[in-house]
Parts: C-alpha cells; structure tokens; sequence
C-alpha cells in the first residue's frame, strides 16, 4: 500500500510541474509588454524599461520561469502587477472563502448524491430510479450561473428565504455564515448531484448483480444485512474515487459563482487577474489551485488503498 | 426434531419463463425430478438447456426477469415457490447450498475469508467467537491446512481451488440437506478438479447430503452420481441411474451425446467422431412437440405432432421419446472410415523449429518466467499437441510462434530459415504461420459481415481480389461447411460452431502450412466439437498442413494428435508419440494429469493427488519445477537439481531423474498412495 | 459480379438501424429531447425572422415588465427580450457543436492512437492529459482566450481543444477493452498496419460510447461556451446570446424587481441542456446493450 501512494505522490509532483510549466508558458503569451501595460500609456519608455528591469521581465524565459518556481516553492508566490502587494496577501483569504464555499457544497452534494443513487440502484427500473436518474441528468449539465438564478429569484426574492449576498457581515458567527453560503452552494452542488449519484448507481447496481452478493442472499442473510455488508461496501468504492476528481469541476464552478455572487473566492481573484493582465498572481493563482486539486486527489487516493483489500494487502506475501 | 424428510428435493411440471425484449421465452418446460434423501442426481445438458436455470429456481433466485410459471417445488419437503420471505430466508440459512462456477468472485472481495464463512453460523445465531472458531473448523474439515492463515486472507490472495475449497466449506458448514453444485469445477485445472470431485465426494459420503450436480460433462456426472438427467431445449428427455442410462441410452439424444466424447482411447485415424445434425436451439425458440424432432434421425410425423410421454425403460429408468426402444440403433451420421491416409513423413526436415526459446514477462515489477528454454519441431502435416495446466506456458508458446510475442532468448525457424518479430516477418511468412482461437465471439469483429471478414483475408493472405476472391470464398465456405445464407450476416447472429467455422476458413484464406490451434473447441457445446475436430481433421488431409493443437482435454488431444508435448511452469517435461505419451512409460506429471482426468470410460485407475496447488511462475521451485507436488520424487536430487530432456527411446523425450526403465517399472505395478492435506 | 443467391430483402444492417430508430422513438426521454432541441434549433435558424421585434432595435422603453407587447419584457437598453430569445439561440448553436466535432475528431484519433499503441506515447499524453485536467478547463479556456484574443474562431478552438482530451479519455477506455478481443491479434497475424487495425477494426466496435459521449459533450460544450460568456470571454457584444444577455443584466438582480430580464435567457439555456441531456440518455440507452 505505502508503494501505491508513494508512487501516486511521485506522479502528483510531476503533474505539478508539467503544469507549472504549461501555465506559465500561458501566461507568458499574454500580450502586451508588462511594464507598459502597468505604467499605461503615458509613461516614457525609460521609465518603462526600468520597470521592466525591476520587475525582471527582461531575463530570459527560463531564468524567469525556474526563479518563479524556487521562490514558489519556498512561499514567495510573488507580486501583483495590479495591487502592488504580495501575491499570497490577496490570495491567501481568498483561497479561504473558497474553500468555505466548496466545503459547504461538498457536504450538501456528497450525502445526497450517494443516498440517490443507491436509492436509484435499489429501485432499478422504478419511479425513484427514473425520477432521480433524470433529474440527475437534468441538472448536471445547466451551468452554476443559470441554476444560481433561479435559485436567487426562489429563495431569495420571491420565498425570501435565505440572503442573496454571499458574503455574511464581518465578525458574523458561523452559522450565519453558513445561511449566506447557502445559496451558492446549492447552485455548485447542483451540477455535482447528477454525476455522484450516477456513480453511485452504477456502482450499486454491479455490486447487487455480483456474485458475491447472490452467495450472500443464498447463505440466508437478511437483505438488509446483504445490502449493507456485502453491496454498499463495493459500490461505494468506486464512487468515492470519482468524488475527488470532481473537485476540478467544483473550482471551476467557483470562478462563475463568485462573480455571480460578488464574493472575494480564488475564482474571483484568477478572473480579475486575467482581465487585468496581472501574470503573476495568474500564474501562482492557477498553481495554488492545481495543488488543491491534486491534494484532493492524494486524499481520495489514501482513503481508496484504505479501504480496498487489494492495494492494502499488495506486497503482503 | 421430526424425522428428515425422505426426499430432498421435488420438481414438479416446472415452467420458468425469461421475458427478453418484452416476449415470454420458455426456458423450462414441464421439469418433474425428484432427488432423494442422501441422493446425488447429475443433471446434464448442454448450453442453453436450462439446467442452471433448475437451479436457480430451486432457491428461488431467478434473475429479474426470470420468472415461474407453473409447477412447483419443495427442498426438503418444503415449498419454495408459496414460501413467505422469512421462511425463504431460514431455508437458504439451514437446508440447501449452493456452489458455482468461478469461486473467486462468489466471495466478497472487501471482507476477509473469516468473515464470510462465519456468516454461515452467525446467520443461525451463534455468536461471533464461536462462528469463527466454527469457521476454522469447517475449513478444516475440506482439508485446507493452515485454516487459520486462510481465514485472515481477502479472496483475491485465494487460488481457483483454495477458494472453491472454502466455497464448499461455507456451504457444507450447516449440514445441509440439498447441495446444488452447478460447473463448480468448470474453470479449474484438470488436477485441482480431481480434488476438488474427490473432496466434494468424500464429504457427501460423509455427510449423507443430498447433491443436486449440475454439469455438462457426462464423465463428471458418471463419477460423481448415482441417478442422471438428460435436459434438452429445457426438457427432460431422459432419466435414469447412471450406469444404466450410459450403457443403455434410450434417448436420440442421449445416444448422439455419448457418441460425440472421444472415447477409449479413439485416434483420428480410426474413424470421424460422431456428432449431432443441426443446431443446439436458441432460449425460447418455438419446437415442434418433441423437442428433438429437428435433429432426430429416428423422427416420424408422430414425434412433430404429439408430445411424448416418459415411457419407463427400466427400473427406475424412463425416456421421453416415441421410439425409445429403437434409440440405441440411431444411425450414425458420419461415415466411420476415412478416405484419405494420414500418414507423416518425418525423413524430411522440420517444417517449424523452436530452439531453446524464452519468454518472461513482467508483472508488478517481478520477472514471470512464461516460457524457459523450450525446443520443439513440428513436422509438415502432423498435429503436436500441446498440454499442461494455467500457468504452463502453452499459450505463450504459441504466441510466440506466431511472433505476437519477442521471445527473450532462443530462434524459431520456418522451413529452416529464422523468423524475427511478426513487424519484420515478410508477407510470405505471415501467411504460413495462422491461429484459430478459443473464443470464436471475440476472434471475429463483431462488427463486420462474415463476407467481408472472409474477403480481406483472402486479400491480405492469399492476394485474391475481384471474381477471383468471390470463387475462392465460395470455395472456401463450402470447404468449412457453411452455408452461402451465412455470409451476409455479422458473427454475433451465428452460433458458436458456426462463428468457428468461420474462423477456421479465415485461417485457411491463406493455404497455411501450420494453424496453431488454441483451444479451439473448448468454448463449444459437445456436440458442435464432435463436428470442428472432425473438420479439422479433414482440412489437414487436404491441405496437408501442420497443427500445434493446444488443449487440457486429454481425450481431444489424443483423438487429434500424432505426438504430444508435456508443459510445466515454461518447461517441456515430456515430448513423444500420443500413444507413448498416454500409454507410458510417461513423465510422473503426465501420470498425475492422466490420473486426474475423469473419462467416461471411467474407473480402475487409482487417482493420484498432487499436494498443492500449480506455483507461481514468478517464483519456480528449485531443481526440477515439478518436485513439490511429485509424487514420485526421489528427494534431494529432485529439489536441488533441474533434469535434462534426454532421450528415452525412439522420438520420446522425457525430463526426469528417474530413468526410464525404472519408470516403465513403477507405473506398471500402480502409484503410490496419494498425497495426504492440501498446503497453501 | 457474384453468383451467390442474395436474401430477398433488406440487408441485416440496415434491418438493425430501423430497429434502432424505432427503439429511439419509443423512448420517452428521447423524444422529448428531440423537441425541446428541435424547437431551438429551429429558432437558430429562422429566429430572427420569426422574431416579433428586431433583436437588436434599442428604445427608450427600458426595464419594461413583461406585457403583451413585450412578452418577455425589455432590457436596460429597452430591446425586447422575447426576441432576443429567440434570436439567441443562434450564437450557442453554432460554436458548441463546431467545438463538439473537434474534439470529436481529433479525441477518437488521440484515444485510438494511445488506447492502441500504448507505449511511450501513451505514457506522454496521459501525462499530459491528466496535468491538463487538473485545472478547471473554464479557468484554463479564459486564460488562453486572454492570452490569444476573443475572436468566435479562439472561442471554438479553446473550447475543441480543451475537451479532447476528455474524449480521448473514453475512447481510449473502449479501445483498451477491444484490445483484448482476439480479432485484434488475428488482424495482426494478417499482415495489417496499425492504422488499418484501429480505424477500420477498432473504432466501428467504439462507435456505441463515442456516440454518447459525443452528445453528453456537447451538452457541456453549451455549458462551457455560456458560463465563458458570462464571464466576459465568451460571445461578444450585441449578439443577443442568452448567457451574454445575463452577464448584462444579471447585477440588476440585487434590486430584484427586473428579474425577466435574466430569468427568460436562463431558462432558454437550462431547457437546451436538459433537452440534449435527455436525447443522450435516450440514446444511450438504446445503443448500449
């Protein structure tokens, strides 16, 4: 098992490279000359030239690129064009409010995803299965922004439910807190609902046509005692993997929602960063959440040798 | 308690019905069979039959859209159809089993072994220490050794036999009074089989359980029950003890199934082997009022029309045909002599060559010894046949041949010249050298039309296009029997045999010189590999051309074969004459395998038992390959040094200490007694 | 040119396709669809004619709620939102689709290269492809679309590009099981060259799964296009495409009194996905049996 991991790690850090690589070779495409685009239009070209210095846009591309990446990596994600103030500073709440958001969207989509699908498993065939397998379908694919609208018109305007700002009050508690993620996170876990529960479904109904399964009922075990014991325990499996990867969708999601919803999320600051042509906090924004991506992965990968006998017992004679 | 019932299962006019694409198929028609207390009764048909399906119903675990139609049936005295769902649940808990085909996956990958058969107490209430302690005593009681390390080990760690063992344990554990077996050894190594039947039979005796045997090898069913049923298109044609119906059989059907089977040591060259006309009936087809009218050469006006009753035959002995007693004189529906001669001519040099050839693979970073210095020559026309079990390197060698796969050491050479990587092989050479696979449904695109798969052949190996292709498909398809109506269609409409005739004439496009031929009946019904041997057979007459035959049914390979090579673990143990190796003096491997292999001609030969289970080609013993499960193994010699492949007499070569003679000696005069617990 | 007796009648192949077609008619989920996307796809074509009022034509009758001129009310500029519906169809189906084909296109070539070669080669694009996909493709499609402009031709590019390697992943998933069928081996002990092998044996065996997920990509082909555009990145202006009608209006929601505004051009884009969504689950499961 510890090999699996490690190995799974290895390939994590190279990814991390490859795409370190890849956007900053993005980033470096964005046109315009840095030190004009920060000074504007004004400004003599000395004064420009001597920004640019400053700034060490003049060094070759790989000097540039590998003194990126060694201060990256020690915690100096650099400087903002636009602000003018560290990258992390601006970045670090940022990644906060974020994972906020996604956590609550998380916790609203998993459980419900996953009792779904079994549920729509267990029922294969029947009015649950069809009702949940299409309204599945229906909302996974109705972008977060559109979903997000209607939702603010229902809850938040017509129903007045629940606040249409995402962001609560400063110094507001927790659960207050939670009240104003709500609607944002309703609107991501919309798009995730379909997808976990059609893992889930999937997995279920091959878990309920097994084999093993067919041993269990033919032992005399009580259904429920087979469903949970024998069929839920490999079902889930599969779908636990598949959850980690959908983080990438989830920050996808944040970058629409939060400017749908005004609310200071890393999508936010990626999307403000690009508009403005502020490369550095581009380039160390879009790494900050590849590496959330990736550790998400990693967990899921941990969790999945954990609790598949096959990668856990590997290497045992 | 009340005295045990005195019948452990009842079948009565049962009708099972499959709803497919919205219509009713009849997948059981009117079964009525009883298996007494104690009894074991063999059920046996071939694909389609619906024996799996009597199964099912009879624990009431039909598929979701199987359902019962008519009839009824009780497992020791109880009804199982009316029964609520409590009592279905106490009944799989405390009367009946089951075992199946493929043991690894009937166990929950994600619980340890332990577990799972304690389930099997802890479901009638015991508590969970003692269900354990339980469990380690059941899975003594199959003879697995180190129970205890068993019972902590996840199924995937388990090997085919080791896990049936524990299977049958699980299913034995609660003193059942009705244990259906259906193929539980279909899939296993013809050694792990043996004991596998053995255990099975020993414990039965013991237990005085009933044993419902589901199988659609008759020689099995001959060993291991007392009473047999003959299921065709979902009928039961006939009934009987078994010696009676296999020495009297008063069904066409029947008759024409034991005619098929290679038997008493048949060689081609003694005469085709019969087969049945016709084709095995899809589920649900609509059949006339005999269900095996169509194919009957005995059928009469009478056999369409009226249904026929069981008529009673002898004690206990029944068949359901009109003319039951003319059923033994069925006409033959091949000729029995052959036309052409035979004969292979070995002054010449070898057509195929393998010298010394190597092959390893890698697995999770181990090095996997498939194939270790194997040499071999085949000559023009003849049939080598290759044996050995999972893990012997057979289809690795043939692979290799073939250039699918590089070996890492070693020459193959063609008409004496040396053959590189298939990428490098020149046209010429590709054409010579073709396969018939196992599994015609995954060795034909499923997506292209018999035609067109049969047209690029030609054009690829035998450089036809245009009239010319279309006569030589025409002739081609006649050669391999299959009507032109075929042509059009796409493989996944035809039936097995017909997919395999397709095949063989895809292999023949070319007019090769060598078709390894890789298990190219196993996948098939009896009856339809009656009819591709004997195809095969033929083409090699014709074409003169050359076969590697891969098989693990011994009296296939000895029906087809001219010589015979002995695989173990990548390494050639015997090589000869078929009738050499078969008769002996032979390799102790080749002792044990024979030993093994239940034949219909059945008993007399002591069965010798091999302890442990087939190793890892990843980790070969030391020495000679063979020494852990020898039963004649001369000790230290046999542990610390590998033999050579010397030369006994005449074209037999055999790898072993022992010499010859002595061999000659000790297998004369009967083995020694079998090996005792089987060890992980 | 052959003498073989032909079956009277209509060839197998084409018996199974009318056999499919019939099985897709029958399915609810399908037929549904079909009519929810036909509908839009018609007004692609013919909205702006059917329109009631120019799509484009601004007024002085800003904010108007909906009445029975303006059925859908008017905008900040006073253009009449029922129109602009209608009109608006048009940008979204054209470049998601044209999108959709490329990926399409080029994912089944770079899945039957890699499912089928495995090697080195395999090993660099998964690389790569996973390294790719670790990024949300929507922040990725708008750094790119800074980077290289905003143009409809970058729009499709980004977009085809960015979901190859999606479908790439399928199809390479499918050509990895059709591997291990014997005809591939038998094709190759014929003498055929790779190409032959995974375009002529290969992909018609595939054909079931592309198709699926060609129609579930495009569903997130129109989700991608729509969420880029309401970033700013995407469709540019006057076009009256829905999501750029809700990156105008949509911070008039806060006051909450001109929600049609955004509530019409929302639903048009949740009733086309829904609509796509149902014909590929329709299809889905007709074609895998």
């Amino acid at each position: 098992m510890a090999r699996f991991l490690f190995k799974r790690f290895i390939l994590a850090v190279v990814t991390l490279l490859i795409l370190s690589v890849i956007v900053f070779a993005v980033a470096q495409v964005l046109p315009g000359n840095v030190g004009r685009n920060v000074l504007g239009g004004f400004a003599t070209q000395q004064s420009v030239n001597q920004l640019n210095h400053q700034l060490g846009v003049d060094r070759p591309v790989y000097v540039q690129y590998a003194s990126w990446i060694s201060k990256f990596v020690q915690g100096n994600l650099g400087t903002s064009l636009e602000y003018r103030v560290p990258v992390w500073s601006l970045l670090g709440p940022a990644l906060l409010n974020s994972l906020k958001l996604a956590a609550v969207a998380f916790l609203l989509v998993v459980p419900l995803g996953i009792v779904g699908g079994v549920i729509a498993a267990l029922r294969r065939g029947r009015l649950a299965d069809r009702v949940i397998t299409l309204s599945g379908l229906s909302l996974t694919a109705i972008p977060e922004f559109v979903s997000a609208i209607v939702l603010i018109l229902v809850f938040g305007l017509w129903l007045r439910v629940l606040p249409v700002d995402a962001t609560a009050p400063p110094g507001a508690g927790f659960l207050t807190q939670l009240r104003y993620l709500l609607l944002p996170s309703m609107a991501l876990a919309m798009v995730l609902f379909g997808y976990i529960a059609r893992m889930a479904r999937a997995g279920t109904i091959e878990a309920l046509d097994a084999d093993y399964t067919r041993t269990a009922y033919l032992k005399g075990i009580r259904t429920r005692t087979v469903i949970r014991r024998h069929v839920l325990r490999n079902s889930l499996l599969p779908t636990i993997a598949v959850i980690a990867t959908q983080t990438g969708y989830l920050i996808g999601g944040l970058v629409v929602i939060e400017k749908l919803f005004n609310y200071n999320g890393i999508g936010q600051r990626i999307y403000t960063a690009a508009q403005n042509k502020d490369f550095t906090m581009l380039q160390s924004g879009v790494l900050v959440i590849a590496i959330v991506y990736l550790s998400a992965m990693l967990i899921a990968d941990i969790l999945y040798s954990l609790l598949n006998p096959r990668i856990r017992t590997a290497g045992a004679a | 308690m009340s005295s045990p019932p005195a019948t452990a299962l009842e079948i009565a006019d049962l009708d099972v019905v499959y709803r497919v694409r919205g219509l009713d198929r009849e997948v059981l028609r009117g079964v009525t069979l009883t298996v007494g207390a104690g009894e074991a009764y063999g059920l046996v048909g071939e694909s389609g039959c619906g024996k799996s399906t009597a199964a099912l119903a009879s624990v009431r675990y039909l598929p979701r859209n199987g359902r019962v139609r008519s009839g009824s049936i009780r497992v020791a005295g109880q009804d199982v159809l009316s029964a609520s769902r409590e009592q279905l649940r106490r009944l799989r808990a405390d009367t009946v089993s089951m075992v199946y085909q493929n043991p690894v996956e009937a166990l929950n990958p994600g619980l340890r072994v332990g577990q799972q058969v304690a389930e099997v107490f802890r479901v009638r209430g015991v508590r969970r220490r003692e269900a354990l302690e339980r469990a380690h005593d059941a899975l003594a009681r199959v003879q697995i050794a180190d129970a205890g390390l068993v019972l902590s080990r996840y199924p995937h760690q388990l090997s085919g036999g080791m896990a049936q063992r524990v299977v049958i344990a699980m299913a034995l554990a609660k003193d059942p009074a009705l244990l259906i077996l259906d193929e539980p050894t279909t899939g296993l190594d013809a050694t792990v089989e043996a004991e596998v039947l053995e255990l099975i039979a020993g414990l039965k005796a013991d237990l005085n359980t009933a044993v419902l045997f589901i199988s659609h090898n008759l020689a099995v069913i001959q060993r291991m029950c007392e009473r047999v049923g003959v299921l065709y298109a979902g009928r039961l044609v006939e009934e009987g003890p078994v010696e009676a119906v296999l020495s009297d059989p008063s069904h066409p059907y029947t008759v024409g199934l034991i005619r098929c089977i290679p038997r008493g040591g048949a060689r081609k060259d003694q005469g085709r082997l019969e087969s049945i006309p016709g084709f095995l009936p899809a589920i649900g087809e609509d059949l006339p009022a005999c269900v095996f009218a169509d194919r009957c050469a005995l059928a009469e006006p009478i056999c369409t029309s009226q249904e026929p009753a069981f008529h009673r035959v002898g004690d206990r002995h029944a068949s359901r045909c009109h003319f039951h007693q003319r059923a033994g004189e069925l006409p033959r529906t091949t000729a029995p002599a052959r036309e052409r001669s035979l004969e292979v001519s070995r002054t010449g040099d070898p057509l195929v060559r393998v010298e010394d050839v190597a092959a390893v693979f890698h697995e999770r970073g181990q090095p996997v010894h498939a194939l270790a210095g194997v040499s071999a020559a085949i000559w023009p026309g003849e049939t080598l046949g290759l044996v050995g079990e999972s893990g012997s390197g057979k289809t690795t060698l043939a692979r290799t041949l073939l250039g699918l796969v590089e070996p890492t050491r070693g020459s193959i050479e063609l008409d004496g010249r040396a053959l590189p990587a298939l990428a490098h092989r020149s046209h010429e050479d590709v054409r010579r050298l073709q396969i018939v696979f196992q599994n015609p449904e995954s060795a034909l695109n499923r997506r292209h039309s018999v035609r067109r798969i049969l047209l690029r052949a030609l054009r690829k190996l035998g450089d036809l296009v245009g009239a010319l292709a279309e006569e030589r498909l025409l002739a081609l398809a006649a050669q391999v029997r299959l009507a032109e109506r075929y042509l059009a269609v796409r493989p996944n409409q035809l039936s097995g045999g017909l997919k395999q005739r397709v095949a063989i004439a895809r292999a023949f496009a070319g007019s090769p010189r060598l078709v390894v031929c890789d298990e190219p009946t196993s996948a098939l019904d009896v009856s339809v590999q009656a009819a591709i041997l004997n195809l095969l057979v033929e083409l090699q007459a014709k074409e003169q051309v050359a076969y590697l035959f891969i098989s693990h049914d011994l009296g296939v390979v000895r029906y087809i074969a001219d010589r015979i090579a002995v695989l173990y673990l990548g390494r050639l143990m015997e090589v000869g004459h078929a009738d050499r190796v078969f008769d002996g003096p032979h390799h102790p491997y080749t002792e044990a395998l024979l030993s093994a292999v239940t034949t219909i001609d059945g008993g007399g030969r002591d069965r010798i038992s091999l302890g442990g289970e087939i190793p890892s080609a990843a980790t070969p013993p030391t020495g000679c390959v063979f020494h852990t499960r020898c039963h004649r193994s001369l000790g230290a010699i046999c542990e610390e040094q590998e033999p050579e492949l010397s030369q006994a007499d005449d074209g037999h070569l055999l790898r072993c200490h022992i010499p010859v003679e002595e061999l000659q000696r000790l297998q004369r005069n009967g083995g020694p007694a079998p090996v005792g617990q089987t060890a992980l | 040119m052959s003498t073989v007796a032909v079956a009277v009648g209509p060839s197998p192949a084409a018996v199974a396709r009318r056999e499919t077609l019939r099985a897709l008619l029958r399915s609810k989920t399908f037929v549904v669809g079909m009519l929810i996307v036909g509908w839009w796809v018609f007004c692609a074509i013919f909205g702006s004619a059917i329109a009631p009022q120019d799509p484009l034509a601004q007024s002085a009758n800003v904010l108007a709620s909906p009445s029975s001129h303006h059925l859908f009310g008017t905008d900040q500029l006073g253009r009449d939102v029922f129109s602009r519906v209608l009109a608006g169809a048009q940008s979204i189906l054209t470049i998601a689709p044209a999108a959709t084909l490329l990926a399409v296109v080029a994912g089944t070539t770079l899945g039957l290269v890699t499912g089928y070669k495995r090697g080195a080669v395999d090993d660099i694009v998964s690389r790569l492809t996973e390294a790719i996909l670790s990024l949300p493709l929507i922040v990725l499609a708008f750094t790119v679309i800074v980077a290289l402009g905003n143009s409809t031709a970058t729009l499709v590019v980004v977009v085809g590009v960015l979901f190859t390697p999606l479908i790439a992943r399928t199809v390479r998933a499918a050509v990895l099981v059709e591997r291990e069928r014997d005809y591939v081996p038998a094709s190759q002990l014929r003498g055929e060259r790779a190409p032959y092998i995974m375009f002529v044996e290969i992909l018609p065996n595939v054909a079931a799964p592309i198709i699926v997920e060609a129609t579930v990509r495009l569903g997130y082909a129109i989700f991608t296009v729509a969420s880029l555009t309401f970033l700013g990145f995407g469709v540019q202006e006057p076009s009256p495409d829905w999501a750029l009608q809700i990156y105008d209006n949509y911070t008039l929601l806060a006051a909450g009194t001109y929600w049609w505004t955004v509530l019409f051009p929302a639903l048009a884009i949740a009733s086309l996905v829904i609509g796509l969504n149902l014909i590929a689950d329709g299809i889905s499961q007709v074609i895998e049996r």
